[in-house]
Parts: C-alpha cells; structure tokens; sequence
C-alpha cells in the first residue's frame, strides 16, 4: 500500500477543507489501496461527522450516509415498506462486510471487473487511454447494456439497484458548500469514452444521505441470480415492485443489476406493463425491450436470456397467487 | 500516529504507520496471534473479530480509524483452561481440521447468536416481519463470510447449533 496521510474531522466543513479522499467503512476503498489501484495521498475518515440515523420525513425516509448496510436492511421501517430494499442489501457480501459498509459507500463502491483490479492489465477506467483488457477476454462478470467500445465493466452494488426502484435521491454537499439532491440516472454517468467519470461527484463533494420517497402501493421482491447461493455479486439481479388492481397491472418499477455501468431502469419496459393484464406473452414483450440493445461480449453472452427467464419469473411470482 | 483500543477489556496504545490494518495491529504490534490472516482482502472470514461488539473483517479495517474502539478477539472468549461455550463445542464436535479459520469461526458464530436474538433477519429469512429462528438454512447463510478449506463445515455447523440450544436452555 502506498503512504498517506490520514485526518478525522469532526464536522462536515473541516472534512471539506481536508481535500483528501474520504473514507467510510472502507471495505471497498482500502481493499484496492492494498491492490494499488487506488492510491490516495490523503485520507480524510468520515465517520466522527454526524452523518448516522434513519429519520421520517414527511411520507419518506432520510437514511444518514454512514447507517451501515446491516442497520439499513434490518431496519422495521425498511422491512415494513421498502421490503425489496432490506433484500438486497441482505443478499450482498457478508454480515462482517455489511457491519461496516456504509450507504454512502456502496453506492461509490468501484467495479468488479477483474481487469481493473489487475494493475498489469489495461482499463481505461483505471488508467484512462490504456485501453481495455476486457474486450476479448473474460467477460463473465460484465455488462451488456450502457457500455462502450472503451469500458464494459457493471455496476457491482445490490443496494442501488433497490434505490433505483424505490426512486430514491441522493443528498450531496458539494465542496464549496451547496447541496443537492439527485435522482440516481442524474447521479451515475454512462461510461462513453470515460469510463473513470462513473458519478457525477467531483473530488471532495459528500454524500450526506439518501432520501426515500412515500412508500408505493404493490408487492416487492429483490432476485439475485449468481454463481454461488451466498457471498457473490450478481449476475443478474432484479428489484421489483408491481401493484394489481382489477386484474390488471397498475403501476411497475423494475430495476436491473449485473447488467450496466450503472443501476439499469428503462420506463419503456414499465409502460408495456402497466394498465395490462398478466400474461407470458406480455412478460415477454417486456422483456424483448429491456434486452432489445444488449449485446454480449463473448462470455456475458449467455446473460441475455438469463435476464430474460428471470425477469420473467419476477413477473409471475408478483403478479400471481399471494404466496 | 497515536491509535488508543481497549482489546479483550485491557486499554492499549500503540504507535502506528496508518496503513496498519487492525488485523495487524493485533498480530504485530499485540501479539495476540489467535486472529488470523488468510486473503486480507475481505473474502475469507479467518480475521473475523469484535469491534464495539459486531463482527467485521479486522483486515479490511485501518487501525487508525478506531482509535476509541472496543475490540474483542478469540483470546479475549476463553480461554485453554476456561473455554467460551462455543470454544467448548467446536472442540467437541471436531469443529476444524488444521485450525486456521477456527477463531474466525468462532468470533463469527458468537455475534451470528446476538444478531439472531436480536431479531436481524438474513437472505433467507421467509418472512422480513418475523423473527428468525436458528435452522440449520439460516446458519449457513449467516456463516458465509467464513470460509474453511479443510472443508470441516459439518463439524462447525453441530457445534453452533449446540452452543445455541444451551445458551437457549440457559436463558429460560
Ligand atoms: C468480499 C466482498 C464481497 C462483496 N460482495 C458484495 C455484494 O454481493 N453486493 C454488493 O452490493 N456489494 C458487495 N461488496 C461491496 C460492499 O458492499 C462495498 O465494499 C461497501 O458497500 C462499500 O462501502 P464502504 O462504506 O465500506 O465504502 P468505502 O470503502 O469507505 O468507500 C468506497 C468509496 O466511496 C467513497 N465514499 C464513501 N462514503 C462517502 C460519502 N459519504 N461521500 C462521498 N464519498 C464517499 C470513498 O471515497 C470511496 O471512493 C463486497 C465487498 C467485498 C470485500
Ligand atoms: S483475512 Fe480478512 S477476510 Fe480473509
Ligand atoms: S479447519 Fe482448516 S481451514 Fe477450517
């Protein structure tokens, strides 16, 4: 690990006027100081400033930056209403690892692209220009919508494909002092042809919290498709919530994960749904949308009909009996 | 720099590079060699200790960042002569083979215990509004943060489902 130097400010100013790299539960960051592929010169620990709890405010929720993803997901609240949200999070890393890790963090967690963690291969996310290893190579891990010819790595986080659902917004204080709040598609970049720009964070803006809207109407699941049934990323996920009435779908939010740069949502797929009535064939159309620009790489190839059965099932498990 | 812990109930001080992790803090500088280095990047669980009484992974973690912490280690469970419950029950049941992921292990199942009092739920918790009972399901989804290579999961498994029927009998 290269040398730094480290502070812990006690309030949010102090830690802007640090100007170093802030710090969390770490279980992301200092994972790749000892890779070498991060190498910060300052490291400036969050975790004295007043950033913890989960409030009420009006019909949503405000979660403080630090709560850790173990409080979040068991959380009486968030297992009450935003059920689809404890899920995910319980479906992530461990219990050790979801002690630690924080809100704020995991949505800033980097890729799990193994060429990015591999300082002798190229990644232009790491090493803009360098080019990327990953095109015809391993591709089982990576993306198959959003990318570009310069970056095919996926978002790794469970936890944000549950925000994207939720429609959830993430508070930020920029550096010189303003804040403000972001939808996750306004948080997150597009790859394009710098695929080490992945948020829309500059060095030294902090998030503060995470604001959850009322809670909607519907039933909720999170689905994790993966390798091993415990301790493993994604290959697929699902966060779903479908509300019935009549018979028929009546609202829908679907987000995706394992298969972009960045949390996947498409409203084109929701609009096919809403206002049907629950069918194979519609399931199937909407899932001929979602896919209908994916394109595999060579060995995330076989992620396409996987997104597509597991969609699916998602649909009928919502739509069908009360289990 | 300055880095202040309290360490099975006694205060230490010790004087660190902050690229330290607490996993050597405790190796190194303590010598309290029970917790163990297997990846050092979070993937394994045989570093797995107490910080203010939840488990994390002590190589993941800068020892810098918890100055004022409580740390709990296997050493500070039992000891040879006064084994925990669980130390007990991992010896009984053959709960290992080499050894190596054993104080990971058992750091890891006694807060597995609290957080399942405690009414936590885990991925395979049926419903998120009950309170989750210790099946055997449930234990292995919770323990998966703890990797044994000698593959002597069976033996683990019995010694926590036992130290948990006693520490249930014992609370009734
Ligand atoms: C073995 C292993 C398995 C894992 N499995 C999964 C999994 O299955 N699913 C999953 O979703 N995740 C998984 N994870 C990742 C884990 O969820 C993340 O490491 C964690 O959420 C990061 O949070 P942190 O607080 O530790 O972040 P840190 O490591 O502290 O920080 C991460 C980044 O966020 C920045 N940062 C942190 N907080 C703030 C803030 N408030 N404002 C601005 N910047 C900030 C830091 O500068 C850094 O760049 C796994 C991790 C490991 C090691
Ligand atoms: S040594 Fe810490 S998890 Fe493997
Ligand atoms: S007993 Fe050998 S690694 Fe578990």
């Amino acid at each position: 690990m290269k040398s730094f130097d480290y502070v812990r400010p006690e309030t949010a100013d102090a830690a802007h006027e640090a100007a170093g790299r802030f710090i969390a539960g770490g279980t992301n960051l200092i994972d790749l100081m000892k890779l070498q592929v991060e190498t910060p010169e300052k490291l400036v620990d969050i975790n004295r400033l007043d950033l913890r709890g989960i409030s009420t405010e009006g019909d949503g929720l405000k979660i403080g930056a630090l709560v850790s993803n173990s409080e979040l997901a068991a959380d009486l609240r968030i297992r009450t209403d935003y059920p689809l949200l404890s899920r995910a999070l319980l479906s992530g890393a461990t219990q050790q690892l979801r002690n630690k890790a924080t809100t704020g963090g995991n949505f800033l967690q980097r890729t799990r692209c193994p060429y990015f963690y591999e300082p002798h291969q190229a990644c232009n996310k790491r090493t803009p220009g360098e080019g990327c290893s990953a095109q015809g190579g391993v591709t089982r891990m990576l993306a198959v919508l959003g990318t570009s010819e310069h970056c095919l790595a996926a978002h790794p986080s469970d936890m944000a494909v549950a925000m994207r659902a939720l429609d959830a917004k993430i508070a930020v204080t920029r550096a010189d002092g303003t804040t403000e709040r972001l939808a996750l598609d306004d948080f997150y970049l597009l790859p394009g042809d710098r695929p080490d720009r992945e948020t829309v964070l500059e060095p030294g803006d902090l998030i503060t919290a995470v604001h959850l809207p009322a809670p909607a109407a519907g039933r909720q699941t999170y689905r994790k498709v993966r390798d091993r049934s415990s301790y493993a990323f994604a290959l697929v996920s699902v966060a779903a919530r479908i509300a019935m009435e009549d018979g028929k779908i009546s609202d829908a939010a679907l987000a995706f994960g394992g298969l972009a740069p960045r949390p996947w949502r498409d409203g084109a797929v929701e609009e096919i749904l809403i206002g049907e009535a629950p069918s194979e064939a519609l399931f199937g159309k909407a899932a001929d949308r979602l896919l209908a620009e994916a394109k595999g790489a060579g060995g995330n190839d076989f992620k396409i009909p996987l997104t597509r059965r597991t969609l699916i099932a998602v649909l009928n498990d919502l739509t069908g009996e009360s289990a | 720099m300055r880095v202040s812990l309290t360490v099975n109930d006694t205060p230490r001080t010790l004087d660190l590079d902050p690229r330290t992790s607490l996993l050597d803090a405790l190796r190194d500088h303590l010598h309290l060699t029970g917790t163990k280095k297997g990846c050092d990047h979070g993937q394994c669980g045989a570093c797995t200790v107490l910080v203010n009484g939840e488990r994390v992974n002590s190589c993941l973690c800068l020892a810098v960042m918890h100055d004022g912490d409580e740390v709990t280690t296997i050493e500070g469970l039992g000891t040879p002569e006064n084994l925990s419950p669980l130390q007990a029950a991992f010896v009984k049941h053959d709960g290992f083979q080499c050894g190596y992921c054993t104080p990971g292990q058992i750091m890891s199942s006694h807060a597995m215990l609290k957080e399942i009092a405690r009414g936590w739920p885990s991925h395979v918790t049926e419903d998120l509004s009950a309170k989750a009972e210790l099946t055997i399901e449930e234990l292995k989804e919770r323990m998966s943060g703890n990797l044994c290579r000698c593959s002597a999961y069976k033996g683990i498994a019995d010694a926590i489902l036992e130290a948990a029927a006693e520490q249930r009998e014992a609370a009734e």
